[in-house]
């Protein structure tokens, strides 16, 4: 029996040794990728960043058991949660700690969480991230949580994996010069204010708000210097077109407004179906995952072809100044150096 | 590059009141370039054998304080064989009286380290168990 029919027939332990083989991108790996590939799309993948200690974990864990056992009667789901933490930049270690806040979630067949460290990629994501999800996605797990690195303020990449990205935010992380900075908050379909017996939960809330409205201007018109909202029937065109992320408060260690948020969840599923917006955003993820394919195929095709002797020469006239880092890349590629200068 | 990582599972089962051993660990094999999934206290040998079926671990690190490892750890090694993890290596670090050593070796222990082990042959004996499974 090959690897991917015991996967597609639900062995746990088959699933794991395949996530193993994808993250280490090894030909059993792919070859197996290949073949369940068109067992995918199934899913609603479902992104969760923010900072560090925002409480993205105890979200996944409390929205995972909402899923397993609904209260509104609905039938349990299953999910599958990917977890990445950073690796260390120095030994290429790492502490993958997000199973802590997820141990209510043990001992149910209908969940499977798997952590996996960054390996030296930036933007909140592992290169293997997409392939473990296409994983998960084959075996038959209707919803898959994503939960990237504690992000700063540039890991967006969640944003092009995911159909709906939740930016998880807590009171008292910055002021409203934050809020309307480019980046993560740019990204989010549904923003989360975490932490929300905190103080200061209002005060983020306001910021959050005011950055939405500045976010989308076509919602409102000002005649006469008047700000109100757009006739109803507009508002009911913009509304199919636009969504507006809407806030959500929740205290994840507690359970309160996860109903409420499975509610924006959902609504935003309805919103991409219902717009196409989901066959968009799967064409967009595939030709993103296939532009990623293609640069690192070529890079490691053009790499086999050059000598190492070439690229050392080159790289001592870099550090010499003889070359700029653009002639040297140039000189590598067309196999010449531009203006005579260094290594023919 | 994607490379083969050491994968370990650093768990406390039983009902230890701390786990300053065991994060020092995890921080010592990180440092060692592998990759430590931390579970956090409280664990019983069922969510440990499910979290390392799930992380297709190559070591599962127990550490435990109370005295309850004879009960605890034959448990944990029986569900990783039930799973068909029996390639997993156990390692035992705590408080683990001497005349339980060879009672727990004969069960499958790859390793014990009481208080005062170096986390240098720790990360040894490590390396050297999966490098013999693998």
């Amino acid at each position: 029996m090959h690897l991917h029919d015991t996967v597609l027939a639900g062995d746990r332990l088959a699933l794991a040794r395949l996530l193993t083989e994808i993250e280490n991108d090894t030909p059993l790996g792919r070859s197996t990728l290949n073949t369940l590939f068109k067992h995918t799309g199934a899913a609603h993948l479902v992104g969760v960043t923010g900072a560090t200690g925002t409480g993205k974990s105890s979200l996944v864990n409390q929205l995972a058991l909402y899923y397993r056992q609904p209260p509104t009667g609905d039938p349990p789901r299953r999910v599958a949660i990917v977890a990445v933490d950073p690796s260390s930049p120095f030994t290429g270690g790492a502490v993958l700690g997000d199973r802590i806040r997820m141990r209510e979630l043990s001992g149910d067949t209908g969940v499977f969480i798997r952590s996996m460290a960054t390996r030296g990629s930036l933007g909140g994501l592992a290169a293997a991230t997409a392939g473990l999800v296409q994983a998960l996605d084959a075996a038959g797990f209707e919803l898959i949580f994503i939960e990237t690195v504690g992000a700063g303020q540039s890991e967006v990449e969640i944003a092009r994996l995911a159909h709906t990205t939740l930016v998880v935010e807590a009171p008292g992380l910055g002021d409203d010069v934050q809020a309307i900075k480019a980046g993560i908050l740019e990204i989010a379909d549904i923003l989360v204010l975490n932490k929300a017996d905190r103080p200061g939960v209002e005060a983020a809330e306001r910021a959050l708000l005011g950055m939405l409205k500045l976010g989308h201007p076509t919602k409102r018109i000002a005649p006469h210097g008047l700000m109100h909202d757009v006739a109803a029937a507009d508002a009911e065109l913009a509304a199919s077109v636009d969504w507006i992320p809407p806030i959500r408060r929740t205290v994840a260690t507690e359970g309160k407004g996860i109903p409420e948020l499975v509610a924006a969840i959902q609504g935003h599923r309805l919103h991409l179906e219902q717009t196409g917006i989901w066959q968009r955003r799967d064409r967009a993820r595939l030709q993103n995952e296939l532009e990623g394919l293609l640069s690192s195929q070529l890079v490691a095709t053009w790499r086999s072809q050059v000598s190492q002797q070439r690229y050392q020469a080159t790289l001592d006239d870099l550090l010499e100044r003889k070359l700029s880092p653009r002639q040297a890349a140039d000189a590598l590629l067309n196999g010449r150096a531009p203006n005579g200068a260094g290594p023919a | 590059m994607p490379e083969k990582k050491i994968r370990v599972l650093v768990a406390k089962p039983g009902l230890d009141g701390h786990d300053r051993g065991a994060k020092v660990i995890a921080r010592a094999l990180r440092d060692a370039g592998m990759e430590v999934i931390y579970t956090g206290l409280r664990q019983t040998p069922e969510m440990i054998a499910e979290a390392a079926l799930q992380e297709d671990v190559d070591a599962v690190g127990l550490s435990i304080l109370s005295g309850a490892h004879m009960a605890l750890v034959p448990r944990v090694l029986q569900l990783l064989r039930e799973n068909g993890q029996d390639k997993v290596r156990v390692f035992l670090g705590g408080i683990i009286p001497d005349e339980d050593v060879p009672k727990l070796q004969s069960l499958g222990v790859a390793g014990i380290f009481g208080p005062g082990s170096s986390t240098l042959k720790i990360i040894e004996e490590i390396r050297n168990a999966v490098r013999l499974t693998a």
